[in-house]
C-alpha cells in the first residue's frame, strides 16, 4: 500500500469530471489536494473522511507547509487518538473553492489565467460531491465515518443526506443544518471588507502580487470574534494594555485584545486567499439542508442507515446548542440512531479545536461502537 | 445480566429480544447497555445530565441530552416497542403529560418509581414528623430531585382514570421481588408495564 502514490501526505489528484454544480454550471477538471493517514484495509471498510472548517485544510495532522505549525486537529487524529490512525484510514481533502491545492478561484481556467471571480459559486453539497469523486478514485465505497466540526460538520451532514448508503456514521461537532441570518450577516461583513480593499479589483489581483490583505485581515478579525466567547476574551485579555503602562490617546493597538486580533488578521493573509474566503463563506451561507429536502429537515435523513453523533458547546454562540438540537429533532423524527451532548467548554465555537477532553472521550466511544 | 439495579433487572428481563426501546432518564446507560448486549435491542436513551450523556456516548450508546418534560414530543407515534421511565416519573414537572408521551411513543411503557407509602416512610413521617430520609429516598426535602412523590395506590388510580391498561406489575423490597398483596404498604419500589 505504501508505494501506492494515491496515499500519503501532500497528495493531489486531477479528476476529469465534469462535476455538475448546484448553481447550474460544472467544473472540469476537478483538482483535489488531500492527505491520507493510516492504512486502508483489504475490504476498504476502515476509511474515515475528515472534513475541515472554513479556513482549515488537508493538513489535519501534519505540519502546515506555510506556517510550519502542527495540523489543526492533532489532538483528535493520530496513533492512539480518537480518530486512531493505527486502526483507521483517514482521508482529509481540501474543499473545492479553497486555496490549498484544490480547484478554487486561484486555479487556472482553460485560458491559462486564474479563474478569479469566474470560478463558479459552489455549495457545501458540491464540496461533498467532489469528495465522493475522490473516494471513488481511492477505491473507497462506504465510509466508516464522516467527521467534521463547524463547516466540516455541515459536510458530514450533507454526506449522510446525499450518499446515505456510503456513510455508516457521522460525527457533527459545533455545527448547524442551516446558516442563520446572524451567520450570514457576519460573513457579509467579511466579504464587504475584502471587496472594499482597493487591491481586490473585482477579484483580479493574482498577476501583480498586490493582494487585498487589509480587507482579508479585517474579515478574519471580525470572524475570529465569533469563534470565541465573551468569557474567553475577558479571561484572556480583559482590558489589559499591550506593552505599555497607560493609554496613548491614539489609535494604536493599546489593548491586548486589539493587538491579538490584528495579529490574527495579519497572519491569516499569509496563508489564505481572499477570493477563496468569498467563495467558501458564500457556500456556507447558501447551506440549508432542509431547503434541499422540501423544507423538512427530517426528510434529509429518512431511510438513512447512518448513525449520528452531535456535539455542541455551551459557550458557542455562532452555532449554538439550539442548532444541534434542531438536527437531533429531525433525526429522531426520521428514526435515525443519534447521540447528542452539549459539552461545557470556555472557548466558544473554537472549542471543537481546543483542549476539551470530554469531546475526545465522546468521539472515541462513538467511533469504537462501530460503523456497522 | 451484570449488576443492574433491581427495577432495571426486571425491565431487562421482560423486554423482548430484538425490540426497539427508548430509556427516558437513562442515567449512565446501564440498562441500555444490558439491553443492547444481551437482548440485541435497538436501545436509545435520553438523559438530562451532561456528564451521564457523555459517559453513555463514550460507551457507544445512542443517547441524547434532553428533558423528559419537554423533549419527548420530538419522537413520532409508536416509534418504539417500549418507552422506559425508571425512577424518573417523580422528578418530572408534569408526570401526567410525560406518561401521555410515553404511551404515544412506545407501544408499551415501563414505569418504575419509589413507593412513598411504604411503611418505613409512613412511620418516619408519622412519628418523626419530618420528611422521611430512607435508603431509597436519601435526599432532604430541599435538595431532592423528587418533586412529585407518588404511592402505588396513587399510581393505580392515576392509571385507571386515564384508561391505561396494566400489562404487568412487579414490586420490590430491597432487591427482593414480593407479592402484590398490600404492596402499597410493603413495597419500596414498583415497576409497571402499561399500554393504551
Amino acid at each position: 500500500m505504501s508505494d501506492d502514490l494515491r496515499f500519503g501526505l501532500n497528495r493531489k489528484v486531477s479528476l476529469p469530471g465534469p462535476l455538475a454544480l448546484d448553481g447550474g454550471g460544472s467544473l472540469a477538471p476537478v483538482e483535489i489536494a488531500y492527505e491520507t493517514y493510516g492504512t486502508l484495509n483489504a475490504d476498504a471498510s476502515n476509511a474515515i473522511l475528515l472534513c475541515h472548517a472554513l479556513t482549515g485544510d488537508q493538513h489535519v495532522a501534519s505540519n502546515h507547509p506555510i506556517t510550519g505549525k502542527p495540523g489543526w486537529w492533532t489532538r483528535m487524529v493520530g496513533p492512539g487518538c480518537p480518530v486512531d490512525t493505527d486502526r483507521f484510514f483517514v482521508v482529509c481533502p481540501n474543499v473545492i473553492g479553497s486555496c490549498m491545492g484544490s480547484s478554487g478561484p486561484e486555479s487556472l481556467a482553460a485560458d491559462g489565467q486564474p479563474y478569479a471571480m469566474r470560478f463558479p459559486v459552489i455549495t457545501i453539497r458540491d464540496m461533498v460531491r467532489a469528495q465522493a469523486m475522490l473516494l471513488d478514485h481511492l477505491g473507497i465505497g462506504r465510509l466508516y465515518a464522516a467527521v467534521g466540526g463547524s463547516m466540516g460538520g455541515m459536510q458530514a451532514l450533507t454526506w449522510a443526506a446525499t450518499y446515505p448508503t456510503r456513510v455508516a456514521s457521522a460525527v457533527v461537532i459545533a455545527s448547524t443544518a442551516r446558516h442563520s441570518a446572524q451567520n450570514i450577516a457576519f460573513h457579509e461583513v467579511g466579504r464587504q471588507a475584502i471587496m472594499a480593499d482597493p487591491n481586490w479589483r473585482g477579484g483580479d489581483y493574482y498577476h501583480d502580487g498586490k493582494t487585498p490583505d487589509a480587507g482579508l485581515a479585517v474579515a478574519r478579525m471580525a470572524a475570529h470574534i465569533t469563534y470565541l466567547s465573551e468569557q474567553g476574551l475577558t479571561e484572556k485579555f480583559g482590558r489589559r494594555l499591550q506593552d505599555r503602562q497607560a493609554k496613548t490617546f491614539g489609535f494604536d493597538a493599546d489593548f491586548q485584545v486589539e493587538s491579538y486580533l490584528r495579529h490574527q488578521g495579519l497572519t491569516f493573509t499569509d496563508r489564505f486567499d481572499a477570493n477563496s474566503y468569498l467563495y467558501i463563506t458564500r457556500a456556507m451561507d447558501y447551506f440549508d439542508l432542509a431547503e434541499e429536502h422540501g423544507g423538512h429537515l427530517a426528510n434529509a435523513f429518512r431511510g438513512a442507515g447512518t448513525r449520528f453523533c452531535l456535539v455542541s458547546f455551551d459557550t458557542d454562540w455562532l452555532y449554538p446548542t439550539s442548532e444541534s438540537k434542531n438536527i437531533v429533532h429531525a433525526l429522531n423524527a426520521a428514526g435515525a440512531p443519534v447521540s447528542f451532548v452539549e459539552l461545557s467548554a470556555p472557548f466558544g465555537h473554537d472549542s471543537f479545536l481546543l483542549d476539551v477532553p470530554e469531546l475526545n472521550r465522546v468521539v472515541d466511544g462513538f467511533l469504537k461502537a462501530g460503523g456497522q | 445480566m451484570t449488576l443492574l439495579r433491581p427495577d432495571l433487572a426486571i425491565i431487562a428481563r421482560e423486554v423482548k429480544a430484538g425490540a426497539r426501546a427508548l430509556d427516558v432518564g437513562c442515567g449512565d446507560g446501564a440498562l441500555l447497555a444490558a439491553l443492547r448486549d444481551e437482548k440485541q435491542v435497538d436501545a436509545r436513551g435520553m438523559e438530562l445530565n451532561r456528564d451521564n450523556v457523555a459517559a453513555c456516548v463514550a460507551r457507544g450508546l445512542s443517547v441524547i441530552q434532553g428533558n423528559a418534560d419537554t423533549d419527548l414530543s420530538d419522537y413520532p407515534d409508536a416509534s418504539f416497542d417500549y418507552a422506559i421511565l425508571s425512577q424518573t416519573l417523580q422528578t418530572t414537572a408534569r408526570p401526567d403529560l410525560v406518561l401521555d408521551q410515553l404511551l404515544r411513543i412506545g407501544r408499551q411503557a415501563f414505569v418504575s418509581f419509589p413507593n412513598f407509602a411504604q411503611w418505613r416512610i409512613r412511620w418516619a413521617l408519622m412519628f418523626g414528623g419530618t420528611m422521611p430520609i430512607t435508603k431509597q429516598l436519601p435526599d432532604r426535602w430541599y435538595d431532592t430531585p423528587n418533586i412529585h412523590h407518588v404511592t402505588i395506590d396513587d399510581f393505580r388510580s392515576f392509571i385507571a382514570e386515564r384508561g391505561v391498561r396494566i400489562d404487568g406489575q412487579w414490586f420490590l423490597r430491597g432487591e427482593k421481588l414480593i407479592s402484590a398483596g398490600a404492596a402499597n404498604l410493603r413495597a419500596q419500589h414498583a415497576v409497571f408495564l402499561l399500554s393504551r
